[in-house]
């Protein structure tokens, strides 16, 4: 649409009005973001008064020494590297050859295992019954548990699937001409040739590890299990009302407000940084998982 | 009969073994949905059962529906459900249009560099836990320190607790729901508006039409199969609202607006241990999401393959 150079008025007065209406809307997203981190370098007295609204006042990095002060911070983010990194290459080791082997035309039994995995997508046996199922796997309170809990779904099954079944006949044909076996064909071949659905699942799986909290909160006991999500939802939802906690934070430089922020931001910036391939490869996953069966 | 049995077999018997490289492969997920997805369906029986978590599954009695009737005269689960429908719905009509709404926006932006920081702002809160907007939400709504209310006292008003009143809980979700997440879903429309021929324009542009025209004309119809096709799963997905969030927002003196199925699950499941009971509930919500779903599912798959628009 950029071609086009005959603006009427009336086409410019839209393009503007346009302009204003999303530099708002994008000023809306941003903001919470800028006043969490205002308020985690303020003093704590200043938010306490309430006179943090978009600049920080009082500015101190007092909340943030607190919280890296903390060892159940640092043990609960350990942990999260630990789910994220196990958890996403588990993932990718039991769902890649799955996903390749259900690709193969020729395999018997294709189209029954294809509907019985994207019979989950439509049902599961719900909240209760997967619980007690990881209790009686053996597998309540045990980072094992989180890790293999979670391996799998059905749609980036599909998506892994529907890339491998679009790879080009001629590269298969010219391997087996080599005399390679199924399993070298797909370390070779496909795996290779895959690599922006790979790269695609695998920030997927990254991001819902670093992002997940409920069945943590719900299948771990152990204080040094935690992952940071369950950490945070501690110290800012479930301690929110204790006033006895928020006010033992309370001095001049922090407050039970900075504190939190201050972890917030500390747990937002790996996703930062990782954000921008995440972007790029989300949009195309997005769009290439336009789940076909 | 017979003969065409051992057939199976030999045929099965010669796959097997010039496959087995891929049934290896495919053996650790197969094993996987089974364990992980399969098994715990057998554990849905407990819906049915007078369960006890010491005599295990099998040797717990038979109920029948008593669950069923129990829950069907439960007044806080009858409330559940209609709070799940009442959030989905409203969520249906404020929340639904506006990705929509923000792809006709970014369309209409001309500079390619401001569209892509534009979008790259919008698509952040999507991968920003909900542990964390909720923090924001309580932040920013907090009596004392939050912003909203520090707002409220310079314009003279009383503040408000927000999320101790049940009367603000949907507004709180809903908005930061699309706060969360408006962004992103603007993607798929994008795409779609990707994929309209540039030749509608140029005509259009030829016959004298404004860009508003063209974006109501060409842009909206262009895209009305897509909006269509959305609108159908997200009907599909009516009884599914996002509980993970719901928990961390919702408290005892706002669960008369706030408390959906799945929350109720989880405080009479995993926190009251009335595993039956939380069973039977889940089990109802998901059949009628199974039934929504598939016939969504049908009604997208007839639309978009007689391609009516």
């Amino acid at each position: 649409m950029a071609a086009f150079n005959l603006y009427t008025r009336g086409d410019k007065i839209f393009g503007w009005a346009n302009a204003v209406l999303l530099t708002l809307f994008v000023l809306s997203t941003l903001y919470p973001f800028i006043y969490i981190l205002a308020v985690s370098v303020s003093s704590g007295a200043a938010v306490t008064s309430g006179k943090v609204t978009f600049f920080p006042v009082g500015l101190t990095l007092a909340a943030y020494e607190r919280v890296l002060s903390d060892k159940m911070f640092w043990v609960a983010y350990g942990n999260t590297f630990i789910y994220t990194f196990g958890g996403t290459l588990m993932s990718l080791l039991i769902m890649i050859p799955g996903a390749y082997a259900l690709s193969r035309k020729r395999l018997r039994g294709r189209t029954f295992f294809n509907i019985a995995i994207a019979f989950t997508l439509w049902f599961n046996a719900g909240m209760i019954p997967f619980f007690l199922n990881m209790r009686d796997l053996g597998l309540l309170d045990s980072r094992f548990g989180i890790i293999i809990g979670f391996a799998c779904n059905a749609f980036n099954v599909i998506l892994l699937r529907n890339f491998f079944e679009a790879v080009p006949k001629s590269f298969e044909e010219a391997a087996k001409m080599d005399g390679a076996s199924e399993i070298q064909l797909l370390w070779k071949v496909f795996i290779p040739l895959s690599k922006p659905a790979i790269v695609t699942v695998a920030l997927f799986c990254i991001v819902s590890r670093w992002n997940g909290y409920f069945w943590a909160m719900v299948l771990l006991r152990g204080e040094d299990k935690i992952p940071l999500q369950v950490y945070l939802k501690r110290v800012i939802v479930d301690l929110n009302s204790n006033d006895e906690f928020a006010s033992s934070l309370l001095n001049a430089q922090y407050s039970f407000e900075t504190v939190t922020a201050a972890i917030m931001v500390a747990s937002i910036i790996p996703v930062l940084i990782i954000y921008p391939y995440a972007q790029r490869y989300f949009t195309k996953g997005i769009l290439l998982g336009g789940v076909k069966e | 009969m017979d003969h065409r049995f051992r057939e199976y077999l030999r045929t099965l018997g010669e796959d097997l073994k010039r496959d087995w490289q891929l049934y290896l492969l495919l053996a650790p997920m197969v094993i996987w949905f089974v364990l992980f997805l399969y098994k715990p369906m057998d554990g849905l029986q407990i819906a049915f059962k007078d369960f006890s978590i010491f005599r295990g599954v099998a040797a717990s009695p038979w109920v029948g529906f008593a669950h069923f009737q129990e829950l069907f005269n439960n007044g806080l689960f009858i409330r559940a459900f209609f709070n799940t429908i009442i959030i989905s719905s409203i969520g249906l009509i404020f929340a639904f249009p506006v990705p929509i709404i923000l792809a006709l926006m970014f369309n209409e932006v001309q500079s390619a560099v401001a569209r892509r920081w534009a979008q790259t702002v919008v698509y952040l809160p999507h991968f920003i836990s909900v542990v964390i907007v909720a923090g924001i939400v309580i932040n920013f709504l907090s009596p004392s320190t939050g912003v909203i209310n520090i707002l409220l006292k310079w314009v003279g008003l009383e503040p408000i607790y927000f999320l101790t009143q049940p009367e603000w809980f949907r507004t709180i979700f809903i908005g930061s729901s699309v706060w969360k997440e408006a962004g992103f879903e603007s993607i798929v429309y994008l795409a779609a508006i990707a994929g309209v021929s540039p030749t509608l324009y140029e005509s259009a542009r030829v016959d004298g039409a404004s860009r508003w025209q063209m974006m109501w004309r060409i842009t909206l119809p262009c895209i009305l199969p897509t909006i269509i096709i959305m609108l159908i799963i997200r009907i599909g997905n009516l009884v599914e609202v996002g509980f993970e969030y719901i928990i961390l927002l919702y408290q005892p003196s706002t669960y008369e607006t706030a408390d959906v199925v799945s929350t109720f699950i989880y405080r009479t499941g995993l926190q009251g241990t009335q595993y039956d009971l939380a069973t039977a509930a889940g089990l109802f919500n998901a059949v009628i999401a199974f039934v929504l779903v598939y016939s969504a599912n049908r009604i997208s798959r007839k639309l978009s393959s007689t391609s009516l628009w």
